[in-house]
Parts: C-alpha cells; structure tokens; sequence
C-alpha cells in the first residue's frame, strides 16, 4: 500500500509541472491555455531535437545526459522568450471580459501545434535518451524509489515553492497579483499590463518547458498527447483550488495517488479513478480542496 | 496671473457611440483645492479618468504645465504627476495595505511622500501595514486609496467621491487631510455629491450638468439658489 502512495505521489509530481504553467496564466491573466498539452509535447520534441543536435556535434565526448542538462539550459529562456512573444503579440489581444478569443485562439494554437509536430516529426512517439536514468531506482525502507519520478517530484516541489514566493514577496509577484486583481487602476500606478502579462507567460513557459523535458525522460512522447496532458493538468488544478499555486502541488498528488490506486486495482482502471475523483471534487467542492481566497 | 497646472478645452468624451463630456473648459491653478459637484450620471467621473488617460480623449484637450497630455497611457500621466484616488477605492484585494501603498510608488516621482511620512498622516495605517485592504473599514480602505495616490509624489491629486459610503466623522478626519497637502504647493480636485462639504473644503466649484459645465465660480461666492438651479437645472 505505501509503495502505490509513494509512486503515486511521484508521479503526482510530474501532474504538478503540468498544471503550475497554467495555474500561473489563469492567475495573472484568467487566461485559460487549451493548448497547454501541446507547448508541453511541442517542447518535449524541442528538448529531444536539440539534445541530438548537441550530441552530434559534440560527438560522443559528453554523456546523454550531460546533453540533456545542456538541453535544458537552452530550451528553458528560449520558451521564456516563446511565451513572452506570444503573450505580447497575440494572446494579449484577445484578454478582455469575455473569455471565448483566448479559448478560441489558443484551441486554435493547439490544432496547429498537434499537426506541425505531426508533420516535422512523423506520429511516432519518440523520447530523450537519458543513459538509463528513466530506468535506474533505488530501495529505501522496503521501498522501491525511482531517480528521475524523484528527481521530477523535487523538482515540482521547488518550482511551488519558489512560484509561491515570487507572488507573495517579491515586486514582480506584487504587479501580478496586482494587475490580475484591477488592470485599470494597476495601470493608473504605472504598471504596463501588457508587459506584466507577458512576463506571466514568459514564467509559465519555463514551466511548460521543464514540463516536456521531464516527460520526454519519463516516457514516450507523440505529436497528439497533448489533449491528454491538458486533462491531467486541468484536474491538477480544479482538485486543488484555482490560482493557488500549493493547492495544485496537492491536486497533483491526489490525481497521482488516485490514478495509482486504479492501475493497482485494474491496468485499465488508472486514468478513469483519477477522472471519477475530479468529477466527485467538482460535485462536493467546485471550489477545490484550496482555493484562494480574495478580500 | 500664473499659468494654470491644468487645463482643458473643448474636451469631449465618449463611451462606444454614447457621448458623456460636451465641450468642458476647465482650469486648475497651482495649490488650488478645486471642487467639482453634479448629480450622478453628469460626467464627473469621466472627466476624472479622461484626465488620467483611462477614457481616451483628444492630445490637445487636456494640458498639464503647457503640455498635451490628452489621451497618453495612464502610466505616462501618472509620471508625470498627476495621481487619481479612484471612486470606491478599488483597492487591490489580494495586496495587503503595504503592498497597496508600494505599488502607488511605482511611478518613481522624487518627492517627500514615502511610506514613513504617510503613516505620519494616516497612523491606523501602519498599524495595519500586513492586513489585507480588504479587513480594513471604508474609512481606513479610503485612507489606503490616497496613500496609494500620493506615493507617487503627485503635482495634482484627483479625487474622486471621497466621501461615498463613509461615516461623517470619518469623512471629516479624510477632509481634514487635505489642506495639509495644498499647504505644501499640492493641487487637488475632489469629485463630490455633498454640495455643502465640496463649498466648505474647496476655494473654487465646478458644477457639472449632462456632461457640460453649468456653473463655474468662488466656494464662497456662489449662491445655494444658483447650485441648485446648476446642479438640477431647474
């Protein structure tokens, strides 16, 4: 019984790297990211291409995963600048009152993201070589732990931490909570909201990116997992509360815990416990487990 | 005679096809404490937000120190000094009432108000620096709003219905605020329904009507007949 609470736990962790990035944009923005799933698989395939790049030019003389750190080093301010461009020439046309051009443009965004990948990379699933780490575990207390699901769950726990911090302490958390709460008299103090918004998504767009970097080492990815993924990270984040960052750390772990418990019961029941305990959240407290409270 | 700190002419102002401002001539001179009154729905407000660049209006229509400034970003107005206490406050309800004073500072004007000076005007503040705006009474939340508003060391404060929704006693404690301000070269414009509180704080009145200017003259100087007929058009 531990050992399925532990793996689902880790595996919670990944859920959580799912959800932050749109945690962060429905926080600061009320924008809901339907192509969420996809910046994630389109930045697994980024990581895996520029990770055989490096290889091939390096020639052999730096490990898989070395490739892989020097990956990530890349690929997370390439989609700071990603997220930042398109929040500032696109996304941020369509914010408003009524939120359909957002849904709308970013369903849009999916489509087209789900068939260039198709057409770059073939419908293959494809993953980023890690020179065994995806494989390698160790035994702890009778328990069978594994590295990279550890190292991704540490992972999520610090991105929280830190998403928290930045909001609650920091000048810039400051404008966001700001410009979220009254984007009129945030501007009247002098704030640019178009700018704000598109540092939001610049963040939530690091987060995607680590988001694809780690499932692309977990497991396979293909050009139409994206839809799956946006589902996992929607519940994430409706068990946990809207726009509080730990309340989806913990979302993520009950969707994990959930989801193990069905695999244990039944290989096909997994995905299906985790839907049936969104849809119970949704019934008995819409407002999640934690949501965050406004004056 | 000085050059006024601003001014308007002709300015006109529109929400989608509906027109609300017809023409205001309006000048504020420097250290003034100028009243603006009117029934609601007469364009106080708006004349307010057409000021700070949150309604969009003609560059030419509103100078500020011989400048255009008609229509730029909220930002840019605010840089350049003028600072606006919004009706209902509107405070940031997720910031807490230091975090609501900080932001007010983002304009980066040099000046004399800082959070320890305006804690000296408003004490209750700093007792509650960590509470979030949103526990405080309509009093102390107002006290908030022009904390906000004079962090960014403002030329001119634009107020707009101070008094709506607060007790009387603390109104007078808001009120009794301002002349400190003018006392030091301020310029303020209050927004105010309370005719008789808008003649008593304010040296000079402007009464709005459907969008017009109806009467222009000295606090001291107007008639209680001539409001009445200004301000109701009868």
């Amino acid at each position: 019984m531990f050992e399925v609470l532990l793996q689902g736990l880790l595996l919670g962790g990944l859920y959580c790297l799912f959800a932050q990035g749109l945690s962060v944009m429905f926080g600061v923005m009320r924008l809901t990211n339907i192509a969420q799933g996809d910046f994630i698989v389109m930045a697994a395939f980024a990581a895996i291409a520029l990770s055989a790049t490096i290889s091939a030019n390096v020639a052999g003389s730096i490990g898989a995963l070395a490739a892989v750190a020097l990956t990530a080093a890349l690929l997370l301010p390439l989609s700071f600048g990603l997220g930042y461009l398109l929040q500032r020439r696109v996304l941020n046309r369509t914010l408003g009152k009524d939120p359909l051009p957002s849904l709308v443009v970013t369903f849009g965004l999916s489509i087209v993201i789900q068939n260039a990948l198709q057409e770059l990379f073939s419908a293959d699933p494809r993953s980023l070589p890690t020179d065994g780490l995806n494989t390698r575990s160790f035994e702890l207390a009778g328990l069978n732990i594994g590295v990279l699901p550890l190292l991704i769950f540490v992972a999520a726990l610090a991105c929280t931490a830190a998403l928290q911090q930045l909001f609650a302490r920091s000048a810039l958390g400051r404008s966001f909570r700001a410009v979220s709460d009254d984007r009129d008299i945030a501007q009247l103090m002098g704030l640019d909201a178009n700018r704000v918004f598109a540092l939001a998504t610049g963040l939530a767009f690091v987060l995607i990116a680590l988001a694809g970097l780690f499932q692309g080492m977990r497991t396979t990815v293909a050009p139409a997992d994206g839809p799956m993924l946006l589902i996992f990270a929607f519940e994430a984040v409706i068990i946990g509360g809207m726009g509080s960052f730990w309340g989806t750390f913990v979302g993520a772990a009950v969707l994990g815990v959930t989801q193990q418990i069905g695999f244990t019961v039944d290989p096909g029941w997994g995905l299906w416990f985790g839907h049936l305990v969104f849809l119970a959240v949704l019934v008995v407290r819409p407002q999640g487990l934690f949501p965050k409270t406004r004056g | 005679m000085s050059q006024p700190l601003v001014e308007t002419t002709g300015l006109t102002a529109h929400y989608g096809d509906a027109q609300a401002l017809y023409g205001i001539d309006f000048r504020l001179m420097p250290g003034e404490l100028l009243a603006i009154i009117g029934a609601n729905g007469a364009g106080k407000s708006t004349f307010l937000k057409s000021l700070t660049g949150l309604v969009p209006v003609q560059r030419e229509a509103v100078r500020f120190q011989g400048q255009a400034i008609g229509g730029l970003p909220p930002g840019e107005i605010v840089r350049r000094g003028l600072a606006m206490v919004p009706e209902g406050r509107r405070l940031f309800p997720s910031l807490s009432v230091e975090e609501n004073l900080l932001m007010g500072g983002l304009a980066q004007r040099p000046g004399p108000w800082n959070l320890k000076r305006l804690y000296g005007l408003f004490p209750i503040l700093e007792e509650k620096r960590r509470h979030p705006s949103g526990a405080l009474s309509g009093g102390q939340q107002q006290m908030v709003a022009i904390g906000r508003a004079l962090m960014s060391n403002p030329k001119v404060l634009l107020c707009d219905e101070l008094s709506l929704g607060l007790a009387p006693i603390v109104i007078r404690e808001i009120y009794a605020a301002l002349p400190t301000l003018t006392a030091e070269g301020m310029s303020i414009v209050v927004v105010e329904q309370d005719v008789s509180l808008a003649q008593a704080v304010s040296q000079r009145v402007y009464c709005f009507q459907e969008g017009r200017v109806s009467l222009e003259g000295d606090s001291r100087q107007l008639s209680r007949e001539q409001i009445s007929q200004a301000y109701f058009g009868i």
